[in-house]
């Protein structure tokens, strides 16, 4: 049973190197999709969020990535 | 009492012919719904043609199925030569063998199986995997570029390989016997280093239908490459800029995740497949605007190297 447990922490190890920078990928993710499907509440609204949501969800990844650079540079 | 037994006879043939036509339209509605549902699905997914016509997105999949199994294989030769050149050829290229049918057949299971599921969802859960791999090698090859962390050094690696290599009992091999030991590395090295490859493959192969073929030509092109490479040097490929490479793929993979994403959410991407071509230009653009500021804060010399993404 050892190998397996070795070779799931390696499988993950593809995925996940910063716990806390996995996390907020994810969390943007699930922003943006309730956003998405719960948050706009009216027909022109979710039209035009369908629109922007791609450019939204670029620059909170390009964000995250940033910040999760830097703050590996500060500290 | 004639009349009425045809009139009885008119009623129940008239009743089984209307039943006859009722019947035939219904059928006729199914078939028509099913033909109009085979050819939703077949818009959808890009129809059978084995390459999609979509170049925006079949050009940067095998560029980024090439460049990042470039990387990989690389790695993966540095330990096979290690184990060639001190156990022997014979158990380094049976174990490096052995690991590479073991890959291909997980990529003809795990392709196949997942073109059987639904497109949305399987757009959403690689386009998450293939998010958090590409991010986490985006930000790994900006902290190289910048010095924070130290470049990864082929040439070093195979020192270290072969001397550990030399410690151990020479079990064979060199005498023309079985080295297991050798085996062993061999496989374990290129197995580790092949999952990734496998895995992008995939990924980039099952976001649409079409894209399996140009990933799998891109990764089959960077293994002959790096094999007749190998084989004319014999020595580790330390001149390979493979942080550059690392930054280029982090940044295309990156973008063929946020587009499955997109996709799986229901995005209307501005521009439709072209907007992959932003992606990637706007990571690129992220992760040079990263190197900057962490080049920036860094307080100490870098480790090793210092060129730019070197």
């Amino acid at each position: 049973m050892k190998w397996l447990g070795t070779a799931l922490r390696e499988l993950a190890g593809l995925f996940v190197e910063d716990g806390s920078f996995a996390v907020a990928i994810l969390a943007w993710l699930g922003i943006v999709w309730l956003l998405l499907r719960f948050g706009l509440p009216r027909d022109w609204a979710r039209d035009w969020g369908r629109d922007w949501a791609g450019v939204a969800l670029f620059a909170g990844l390009a964000v995250i990535l940033i910040e999760s650079a830097w703050r590996r540079a500060r500290g | 009492m004639r009349k009425s037994a045809d009139l009885a006879l008119s009623v129940s043939v008239l009743g089984f012919c209307h039943r006859i036509v009722q019947r035939e339209t219904a059928r006729e509605r199914r078939r028509s719904r099913a033909r109009s549902g085979a050819r939703k699905r077949k818009v959808e997914n890009g129809g059978d043609r084995v390459l999609t016509d979509s170049w925006a997105q079949a050009g940067p999949s095998i560029v980024a199925a090439f460049l990042a199994s470039l990387v990989e294989c690389v790695e993966a030769l540095t330990i096979v030569l290690a184990v060639g050149s001190v156990r022997g050829w014979r158990g380094a290229l049976g174990g490096s063998g052995a690991a590479l049918l073991v890959l291909l057949a997980v990529v003809a299971v795990l392709g196949r199986a997942l073109t059987l599921l639904p497109l949305d969802l399987i757009q959403a859960g690689i386009g998450i995997l293939l998010l958090l791999f590409g991010l986490r090698w985006l930000r790994k090859a900006i902290l190289r570029a910048s010095g924070i962390l130290p470049l990864h050094a082929e040439g070093a690696i195979f020192a270290r390989e072969a001397a550990a290599l030399g410690q151990l009992a020479h079990g064979g091999g060199q005498g023309g016997g079985w080295d297991g030991l050798g085996f062993a590395t061999s496989f374990q090295a290129t197995m580790l280093e092949g999952v990734e490859v496998v895995f992008i493959v995939i990924a980039i192969g099952a976001g649409k239908s079409g894209l399996l073929l140009p990933a799998s030509l891109g990764a089959a092109g960077a293994l002959v490459v790096v094999i007749l490479l190998g084989f004319a040097v014999r020595r580790p490929l330390a001149s390979v800029p493979e942080n550059t490479l690392k930054f280029l793929v982090g940044c295309l993979l990156s973008s063929f995740g946020a587009f499955w994403v997109g996709e799986g959410m229901s995005i209307r991407w501005p521009g439709g497949d072209w907007s992959m071509v932003g992606l990637i230009l706007g990571f690129l653009a992220a992760a040079s605007v990263a190197v900057r500021l962490c080049r920036a804060r860094v307080r100490k010399p870098a480790p090793t190297g210092g060129g730019i993404l070197r």
